[in-house]
């Protein structure tokens, strides 16, 4: 039997069942609907707060009169508060986080890690706003009743902790936020560390290192900008949150130097008072402060990302 | 005559990597074609580009021309979906659908085809089922998930699946390499049951399973098809030094 | 170094590193033992069955607020699920060029906004043109507060199905739409229900971004174009005002919350311990 003469064809691949075209035309409709949402909430926002960024320009963020009044808004107090609170609560969350990861990825016993890291999960997932109710109720009177004065009395003589022991403030602030970020850095750099490869731990073992030895040299070394990113992530957080820092903050637009004094902050102003946004120039400074916010926290974020895609390429969908 | 298999000028590529060169071959109707050779010699991708599997790989592309059983496959216009249909197709490691009950493996090529007459599909499954030496083991427990059977038996479930949609012909991709000696035997005496009916290509990297089950065979190397002839000759009489080094063993 | 010192150096290390963990488990205990201390006192049938009271007067309970949370978790599942799962699909079986990544890179950005500005941008495109608050912006924020982690999650569990199910199913001819539609996301569902519901608890607990979009009721559901109470919302309201009633209430509201939120999460983990059990 000899071949015979069959049509020649160069054959491309594409889909050509009707059910094909549609189905992708979907799929890429959904994913183009994604890009446009964001899209629109860069526009939406930069066409409300042009009037405020207009009229104030570079002195919204460097003025601190807030007076609706007479409309003149200035952000300082705001963007101070968020930086402070939010640095306050890396200084806290930072040195557990990593620990607690460190413990769950390479020194907890097997059986320990599973029910651990559900229990960080559940931590991340407790509602803001229950934060700041337990802040409220619990936290604040026991930072005015005990901690706030034994400061005081010990390091008094530093300006960050002079002042009235009110227990809402900067401190409760930072302390709410450090519980609510520390899942956050715990679970990523938790991931980053499960990233680095195996053979740089058996290098190091095999040398004679101990588990912390090895943890240090190798681990710790290798996944080092990948716990950048996740201390970053946690920071993107801490920017962004809202409910907690808006009932425990104390809410007064002051730039004060003691840790003891209330303060306020750019998420804080709009909840509470972007309701009452009575003037279209009121409106608009509030949105101008969410675009500030927004700004900061994708850039926060992309870096974040950057960094621990670095360690073990894109890393799970980080799970809020 | 137009029945069989007829391969003429084919080229496959992935990406820039060219992995079969001018293959030319007749494979007869009803009977058993056997394709040897190492790994890596291109018999697993001559076999996807028969039923347009090849091209479901991103990046990999195809020239040339294939007649199976009368129809001309990469012909413009030609749905590669049809052409599936006609050719079943067994892979290497046994592939049951994890969340589908054994039934609902066997009738989902006929079911997501539009059948949804219950009495036809019970039938086709209990068919196929029984084409694949298999019914006798699974009849009381349809039911149960694809994945509980043993290797052996879900390899034989996959045949079953590929058989209820009736096809013209049936690829095998070195089906028996993840099972042990006795659903290997199993498996074989099958193919030498279905061949009365069905045209059958089996890829394989066995020699003694080529000699036991075909009646021709073809062998690869480098990506080009070395020598093609009636199995018994080629084992016993190469024509071609490579495939005599590769029969005896002295060779990759 | 002597080799004791180098073993007691690896067992104060693991002694700090699991202090950490412990500190950084810890608030979740202290925070729920106060809730069922707090919280239990206060929850009775009342809780569940009734309206609130006006101001000043003790009793009434939150069930307008515990049904508003589950309309605006409803609407938001039906706004964002099918574009979540559909985009994840897209990002994992997609050969597009530049959209993939470009949606991925959104989908992450989005994923770290801000609640609060999801908010504004909820209240810039509903609120303003419908010029009323409503149940209808609280949704849809929320909807776009769970997309990324929908679409996210989608794509991981879509890319886990072996690519050995895809041939499978394409050698038995079956279309690639149906293949994707049938047999893919059918067997990556355990996984894509775990990322809906942990996306389910996410958003039942938001309150910034319903601040100004869903507002809150002191009435029952009125329309989707009314505004509509939740249960954060007026946890919150009750916890700022100065009376002793309605902290306890505020209480019992996050015992509420914090039960369903719990249920959700530890039905995706039992959800997930399940998955691809089959798969070999």
């Amino acid at each position: 039997m000899s071949v015979v003469a069959i049509p020649h064809t160069a054959v491309r691949t594409a889909p050509r069942n009707l059910g094909d075209r549609i189905l992708r035309g979907v799929l890429r409709l959904a994913a183009l609907v994604l890009v446009l949402l964001v899209a629109a909430i860069v526009v939406e926002m930069l066409c409300t707060a042009l009037p405020a960024m207009h009229k104030f320009g570079w002195r919204f963020v460097v003025t601190s009169t807030w007076d609706p009044v007479a409309e003149r808004f200035g952000a300082l107090p705001f963007v101070y508060g968020t930086v402070v609170s939010s640095l306050l609560a890396l200084l806290i969350a930072v040195p557990l986080g990593v620990g607690a990861a460190i413990y769950l990825a390479e020194l907890a016993p097997a059986w320990i890690r599973p029910p651990l890291a559900f229990l960080v999960e559940l931590v991340a997932a407790v509602p803001s706003v229950i934060y700041g109710l337990w802040g409220i109720f619990v936290l604040a009177p026991l930072l005015r009743t005990w901690v706030q004065p034994f400061l005081g009395a010990t390091l008094g003589f530093l300006p960050l902790f002079q002042g009235p022991p009110y227990g809402v403030g900067m401190l409760a602030a930072g302390i709410i936020l450090a519980i609510m970020v520390v899942p956050f850095i715990t679970a990523v750099s938790r991931e980053v560390l499960l990233a680095v490869p195996n053979t740089q731990r058996e290098a190091a073992l095999a040398l004679g290192a101990t588990r912390w030895e090895t943890t240090r040299m190798a681990v710790l070394r290798y996944g080092r900008s990948g716990l950048v990113g996740a201390i970053l992530l946690g920071l993107g957080r801490a920017l962004g949150e809202t409910m907690a820092v808006t009932m425990v903050i104390g809410n007064r637009p002051e730039v004060a130097l003691s840790l003891f004094a209330p303060g306020y902050t750019m998420a804080s102003v709009i909840a509470n008072e972007f309701t009452e946004a009575t003037s279209d120039l009121y409106l608009s400074a509030l949105i101008e402060i969410g675009l500030l916010l927004f700004v900061v926290t994708v850039i926060v974020n992309a870096l974040a990302r950057l960094l621990v895609w670095s360690v073990g390429g894109p890393v799970k969908a980080i799970r809020e | 005559m137009a029945d069989g298999i007829l391969v003429k000028d084919l080229n496959a590529w992935f990406g820039d990597h060219h992995v079969l060169h001018d293959i030319g071959i007749a494979m007869a109707p009803k009977a058993v074609t056997a394709l040897i050779g190492p790994s890596g010699c291109g018999k697993s991708t001559f076999i996807r580009c028969l039923n347009r599997m090849h091209e479901v790989v991103p990046g990999a592309r195809v020239t040339g021309g294939v007649r199976v059983e009368g129809q001309d496959v990469y012909a413009p216009g030609v749905d590669p979906v049809q052409i599936r249909r006609k050719i079943g197709m067994v892979f290497q490691k046994p592939n049951p659908f994890p969340t589908m009950s054994v039934f609902d493996n066997v009738v989902v090529g006929l079911r997501l085809g539009g059948m949804r007459e219950r009495a036809v599909l019970h039938e086709a499954a209990e068919r196929a089922l029984r084409q694949a030496a298999l019914w006798d083991e699974v009849k009381d427990a349809l039911g149960k998930s694809g994945v509980s059977l043993s290797g052996g038996q879900q390899q034989r479930l996959c045949i079953a699946r590929a058989l209820a949609v009736e096809p013209e012909v049936l690829l095998m991709d070195e089906p028996c390499s993840a099972l042990d000696p006795i659903a290997t035997a199993k498996i074989e005496e099958l193919i030498l049951e279905l061949r009365s009916t069905l045209t059958i290509v089996i890829v394989t990297h066995n020699m003694q399973q080529a000699a036991r089950v075909s009646e021709a065979t073809g062998f690869f190397l480098l990506g080009e098809l070395v020598e093609f002839g009636v199995t018994r000759q080629l084992f016993t009489n190469p024509r071609d030094k490579r495939t005599e080094d590769y029969i005896t063993g002295r060779f990759g | 170094m002597t080799p004791a010192a180098r073993r007691g150096i690896n067992i104060v290390m693991s002694g700090v590193a699991a202090l950490a963990a412990a500190l950084v488990v810890l608030p979740l205990l202290v925070i729920f033992g106060f809730l069922l201390w707090q919280g239990a006192s206060a929850v009775n049938v009342d809780f569940f069955l009734h309206l609130p009271k006006p101001v000043g007067e003790a009793g009434g309970g939150m069930a307008n607020a515990i049904v508003g949370t589950l309309i605006l978790v409803v609407l938001a599942a039906a706004l964002g699920l099918p574009l979540g799962i559909f985009g994840g699909l897209y990002l994992a079986e997609s050969r597009d060029r530049r959209l993939p990544w470009l949606a991925r890179f959104v989908a992450d950005v989005l994923n770290g906004v801000p609640s609060i500005v999801i908010g504004i941008f909820a209240y810039t495109v509903i609120v303003l043109p419908m010029k009323r608050f409503s149940a209808l912006a609280g949704g849809f924020a929320l909807a776009v507060i769970m997309l990324p982690i929908v679409v996210r999650t989608s794509e991981e569990m879509v890319r886990l199905v072996p690519s050995s199910m895809r041939e499978a199913a394409l050698a038995l001819g079956i279309p690639e739409w149906k293949v994707l539609l049938r047999v893919v996301l059918p067997t990556a569902r355990a996984g894509i229900i775990t990322g809906v519901m942990v996306a389910i608890a996410r958003v039942a607990g938001e309150t910034a971004p319903l601040l100004f979009t869903a507002f809150g009721n002191r009435f029952w559901h009125q329309g989707l174009d009314q505004p509509i109470a939740a249960l954060p919302l007026q946890i919150f309201a009750y916890a700022i005002a100065p009376y002793d009633d309605w902290h306890r209430q505020a209480w019992a509201g996050a015992l509420t919350l914090i039960g369903l939120v719990f249920v959700v999460s530890l039905a995706a983990r039992v959800v997930t311990s399940g998955r691809f059990t089959g798969v070999r």
